[in-house]
């Protein structure tokens, strides 16, 4: 079976080239330079049907960027990226619009992801009637069984954003997402921003939604708890790239690279819900100038000579989990 | 106040209800809007129909009576013409020109601060280098070169003052965009494949208006001064359809011979006007800026 979702190599590298006032100020003898951000390092995984993968890393490590290019509202610099078997390049415009529809998004800032000038039944219902889903006259009763769906009353579909609480426009974004009949739903940071309280009962949405309909998610969070909870798989991000993937249980059981293991150190076994990362030993460092090597090896406990030398690469073990350190290579036979 | 009933232009209308000053300019605002648009009813006389004018009832008080029995409230001008209706027709011109020179260039200004903000790179660069240029110019000068080169005429009046015009409007609108395409709404929308257009205009559009609309109401009242400048100085509306500006330019060879009235009438309206606009652009400012809100 092909996975719904393949990233391989998938690279996202943002160039800042000096404006004209600044090259100006180069023939004077400024040094403004190109800026390269790779954002995303050549990412490889997949997402099969109904499957839900946690994604944990830093603030800044390059979450958000590989979710935006998977709904599509960034193309990749490099890599590629497939939907049921076809990549970019490859897919018909047929498949570009499946792609396009079943692949959707849910934002952390459940302010600003809902447009303040539009009422409740326009957000939800216009897409799936510009994409001829549904007819415009059926609208109103779509909407009514989304909202239902999510856990809201049909009549506040002609209010605006600005009359709701956050928990409540969560859940409008989350029928928005709904409407297109979605295969798969990028919820970047979906329930860092609500209430303690408000978190469990959407991340409970989150999992009977998943039962009703079968979605598979990409859960970018910061909550080790949250994650530990829905996803079925982890992949754990570091400057741009993927440096440990695996089952929940083995990733939270038994981390093997440096970096998943300084992030779980200190969570509590029983509950991590609501648990933020242990701040790590060390400064990120910066996306402009990584370190030679891998990159987590200035603030790596064990870090050796080697370390400093070649990237390792993301390498599968035994058991299906892949680790891009080298000494759990070494270890590995 | 009911929840449904709580949408975005009313809260504005219960906000710009609340100051006292506003509500004044804005009524002056709306009397001298209708005086404009009804001139023809509410002038006692058509001052450009020979029929009607009397040349022995030139240069007339105010307050005096002609000889059929009209009465002249504001005096008449050397042709005979009864001031109060010059310059109700006067207001007319004026008011037309610049609600239609300043219509278009936000419809020109959106268009283009849009597409600078969308597509950004080159297509935002010339757009850009293009604003600045035109905003370095000092439009009445601007304005006046371009008149010297058409001629006159109420339509060259217009492209003229469009064209100095539009670049406020492209700027304000960029910004604004900017600003709004980097939120998560807009995100939603792109993620839900909505065509570009609709996204611009249906989604981003009506959330860049509040400043769009204080910049408006600011540069029709600048577009009537500049108008009046113009024809002032002889380059603007012709002869035969006078603005304020024409009119006081008229008036101003008799003000120093004593006959004040036929400049002072149609300056004090001019005044009247660019008071309550720009009265009402500062409230409408103050509602809108997100720092003054609750
Ligand atoms: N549009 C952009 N232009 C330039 N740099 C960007 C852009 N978006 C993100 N970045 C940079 O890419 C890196 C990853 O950002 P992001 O994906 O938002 O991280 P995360 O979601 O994990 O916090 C950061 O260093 C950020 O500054
Ligand atoms: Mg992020």
């Amino acid at each position: 079976m092909t996975a719904l979702l393949s990233l391989r190599a998938l690279s996202q590298t943002y160039v800042s080239t000096p404006d004209l006032a600044e090259r100006m100020a180069n023939l004077a003898g400024a040094k403004y330079r190109e800026l390269r951000v790779r954002a995303v390092n050549e990412v490889s995984f997949d997402v099969a049907e109904g499957e839900v993968v946690g994604l944990v890393g830093e603030s800044g490590c390059g979450k958000s960027t590989l979710g935006r290019m998977v709904v599509g509202v960034e193309t990749p610099s490099g890599g590629t990226l497939a939907w049921r078997g076809a990549t970019l390049e490859e897919m018909t415009p047929e498949q570009r619009r499946q792609w396009e529809l079943e692949v959707q998004m849910i934002f952390q800032d459940p302010f600003a992801s809902l447009n303040p000038r539009m009422r409740v039944e326009q957000i939800i219902g216009e897409a799936p009637v510009v994409h001829g889903l549904i007819k415009r006259t059926e609208r109103r009763d779509y909407v009514a069984e989304l909202l239902g769906k999510v856990g809201l009353g049909a009549d506040i579909m002609s209010r605006y954003p600005h009359q709701f609480s956050g928990g409540q426009r969560q859940r409008i974004g989350i029928a928005r997402a709904l409407a297109l009949r979605p295969k798969l739903i990028v919820c970047d940071e979906a329930i860092s921003a609500l209430d303690v309280s408000i978190q469990a009962q959407v991340l409970n949405l989150f999992e009977d939604l998943r039962a009703e309909f079968g979605f598979a998610y990409l859960f970018i969070s910061h909550d080790l708890g949250a994650v530990e909870h829905i996803a079925d798989r982890v992949a754990i991000m570091y400057l741009g790239r993927l440096v440990e993937i695996g089952t929940a249980d083995e990733v939270f059981e038994n981390p093997r690279h440096p970096y998943t293991r300084a992030l779980l150190a200190e969570a509590p076994r029983i509950d991590r819900r609501g648990q933020d990362f242990t701040p790590i030993e060390g400064e990120i460092p910066s996306p402009l100038d990584p370190p030679p090597g891998c990159a987590f090896h200035p603030r790596c406990a064990r870090a050796t000579q080697a370390c400093k030398g070649a990237m390792p690469e993301l390498r599968a073990g035994r058991d299906g989990r892949r680790t891009a350190c080298i000494l759990e290579h070494g270890e590995q036979p | 106040m009911s929840i449904a009933a709580d949408t975005p232009l009313r809260r504005f209308a219960v906000d710009f209800l609340r100051s006292p000053t506003a509500v004044i300019a804005g009524l002056g605002l709306l009397a001298i809007a209708l005086a404009a648009i009804f001139a023809g009813v509410i002038a006692p006389q058509n001052p450009y129909d020979l029929a009607q004018i009397d040349i022995f009832d030139g240069s007339l008080e105010p307050g005096s009576e002609g000889f059929n029995g009209f009465k002249y409230w504001l005096g008449s001008d050397e042709q005979g013409r009864d001031m109060l209706s010059a310059m109700i027709y006067g207001l007319r011109i004026s008011l037309m020109v610049s609600f239609i020179a300043v219509s278009s260039a936000v419809a020109i200004g959106m268009v283009l601060g849009l597409l600078a903000a969308w597509r950004g790179g080159t297509v935002e660069s010339i757009i850009m280098r293009a604003v600045d240029i035109q905003l370095s110019f000092p439009a009445l000068l601007v304005a006046l070169l371009l008149l010297a080169a058409l001629g006159k005429g109420v339509d060259k009046v217009i492209i003229a003052l469009i064209l100095v015009q539009w670049a406020y409007f492209a700027r304000t609108v960029r910004a604004a965009a900017l600003v709004e395409i980097r939120k998560d709404y807009v995100t939603a929308a792109r993620a839900a494949a909505l065509p570009p257009s609709r996204i611009l205009f249906g989604h981003v559009l009506p959330n860049v208006m509040p400043p769009v609309l204080v910049i408006a109401t600011v540069q029709v009242a600048n577009a009537i001064s500049i108008e009046a400048s113009l024809s002032f100085l002889g380059v603007g509306v012709p002869i035969t359809q006078p603005s304020l500006g024409l009119l006081i330019a008229n008036g101003f060879d008799y003000l120093l011979s004593g006959r004040y009235w036929i400049s002072f009438y149609p300056g004090v309206a001019l005044l009247v006007t660019l008071v309550c606009i720009n009265v009402v652009a500062d409230h409408v400012r103050d509602i809108l800026n997100p720092r003054l809100q609750r």
